[in-house]
């Protein structure tokens, strides 16, 4: 189970990366593992605002439908086009080309409030527990 | 789960090897089985191409015995059993008196006297306990199931990998036909059926060997294949699966399987069979294919001219086909109309078109004389 250092995670498993004022959006790997082979990614709409804790995408595996959550509050000004033809991609390579959403508009120092990817290891170790 | 519900599960002699290869563990029938090793569509597509084994050791194997046991599983079960060649099987049902499907199952005949029952996991005990409540004189039924380990080899490269552990013979049984063989030095009962679609064995051997015999059968190159594919791929070949498509509130008329219950002689349930049949149905199952990789699951209303006209059964995405299917009852007068629908997921409408199963259907070589 990896999760790599500069990122920041949510206790649903989304992962995020800032890049200046706008971040990029995904799940762990720990998520697509308990998902399964993933078979279709419905994205959130292009231009859309959302607050913390909105949905921006579902994502659906063999044996089940989970939802992707907005770990910040912002703008979804992309989505992974990839991924509906390489739903695959999310689980292959989940922090890199499987990437989900792109935000917009964020508020940095929010990002500082969810989890490093040490604090995240060890939650999912309680978890798993 | 509660810990002490985890602990309850059985499991069959191969647990240890499957957790040990890293399979992802589920609950099923109130047993410990591998959901996946490496992954549903991977699995499903080396059964597709080469071959997998599954481990399906927690299905049911009933011994009936006796100079009663033709006459009792005759009147007990759909299939013909009289007319069934020594060392051919059969599949058929259990029914209710008012002709509701109790199971599904096979019956091996090896001679007027001696018969195997292979049922569903789930259903075994309540199989188990109809058959010893109607039992009749000159029959024994035993409970092989702790005693009988059973894999299934499936797919294209089946018969070399069996050539391969000295069973080249195998090749040669016709479907539905077995055979006690020897496969890597073990003695086993081989059957030419399987539930996946792809040519293939079930293979039966003494579950003290079940370990020796997996491990052979993946040092061969067999892939382990668990019960995530083997849902994907018995919808896309269009095989019913006890609890979705048959249950005990419907009739093989229902499920568009009375041809396996129609034989002359008389049988537990067959006249409710019959009138169903002669008056018709109130639900009929129908195929269902999206148009998109998106599926539906069990339970979701079925839409057609604006109204709800039946459930689904059955709902996955299909590796072999890009996109997924389903199955759903359907109210018998819209049944054969029934064209473009929309699916209601609780999360979004799908559309889907009718289309009968199976959905796959794999290539058959011809045969060179």
């Amino acid at each position: 189970m990896n999760a790599p250092k500069g990122l920041r995670y949510t206790s649903e498993h989304e992962w995020i990366r800032a890049e200046g004022s706008s971040a990029v959006v995904g799940i762990s790997d720990f998520a697509q593992t308990k998902l399964g082979d993933i078979t279709y990614i419905e994205p959130g709409k292009s231009g859309r605002q959302v607050k913390k804790g909105d949905c921006v995408a579902s994502v659906e595996s063999v044996k089940a439908v989970s939802d992707v959550y907005a770990p910040v509050s912002g703008r979804i000004s992309a989505v992974n086009a990839r991924l509906s033809g390489e739903p695959e991609l999310v689980n292959r390579a989940p922090y890199g080309d499987g990437w989900i959403c792109r935000l917009d508009g964020i508020d940095a120092a929010a990002l500082e409030t969810l989890m490093d990817e040490e604090k995240y290891m060890a939650f999912l170790a309680r978890e798993q527990g | 789960m509660a810990p002490d519900e985890f602990l309850s599960l059985k499991r069959t002699p191969l647990c240890g090897l499957h957790e040990k290869a890293g399979a992802r563990m589920v609950e099923f029938g109130g047993w410990l089985m591998p959901l996946q090793y490496e992954g549903i569509l991977a699995e499903h597509t080396a059964t597709r191409s080469k071959v997998t084994v599954f481990d399906t050791c927690h299905m049911g194997r009933i011994f009936v015995e006796g100079e009663g046991a033709l006459d009792f599983l005759s009147r007990t079960m759909t299939q013909e059993l009289r007319t069934l060649r020594d060392g051919r099987c059969r599949y058929g049902f259990l029914l209710k008196e008012d002709g509701g499907i109790l199971d599904d199952l096979i019956v091996y005949r090896f001679n007027s006297r001696r018969f195997l029952v292979v049922v569903n996991a789930g259903t075994k005990d309540k199989d188990l306990a109809w058959l010893r409540v109607h039992q009749i004189p000159d029959v024994e039924i035993e409970d092989a199931t702790a005693a009988l380990a059973k894999l299934d080899l499936q797919g294209p490269r089946s018969c070399d990998l069996l050539a391969g552990l000295g069973a080249p013979q195998l090749r040669d049984l016709p479907f539905f036909g077995f055979s006690e063989s020897v496969v890597a030095g073990l003695r086993a009962l081989v059957s030419r059926t399987g539930y996946t679609g792809e040519d293939g064995f079930e293979i039966y051997t003494d579950s003290g060997e079940a370990a020796g015999l997996w491990e052979r059968l993946i040092s061969s190159g067999a892939r382990p294949a668990g019960l995530g594919c083997r849902d994907t791929l018995r919808l896309e070949a269009g095989l019913p699966l006890y609890g979705h498509e048959l249950s005990e509130d419907i009739t093989p008329v229902e499920a568009g399987m009375e041809r396996y219950a129609s034989k002359s002689e008389d049988f537990t349930g067959r006249r409710a069979v019959m009138a169903r049949a002669a008056s018709g149905p109130t639900v009929r199952l129908k195929g269902l294919r999206f148009l998109g990789r998106q599926s539906a699951r069990s339970g979701n209303p079925v839409l057609f001219g604006g109204r709800t006209v039946g459930r689904v059964a059955s709902g996955s995405f299909a590796p072999s086909l890009g996109f997924s299917v389903a199955t759903a009852f359907i109210e018998a007068g819209t049944a054969k109309a029934l064209r473009s629908v929309k699916i209601d997921t609780g999360r979004t409408m799908l559309d889907a078109e009718a289309a009968d199963p199976p959905f796959y259907r794999r290539e058959r070589k011809r045969e060179q004389s």
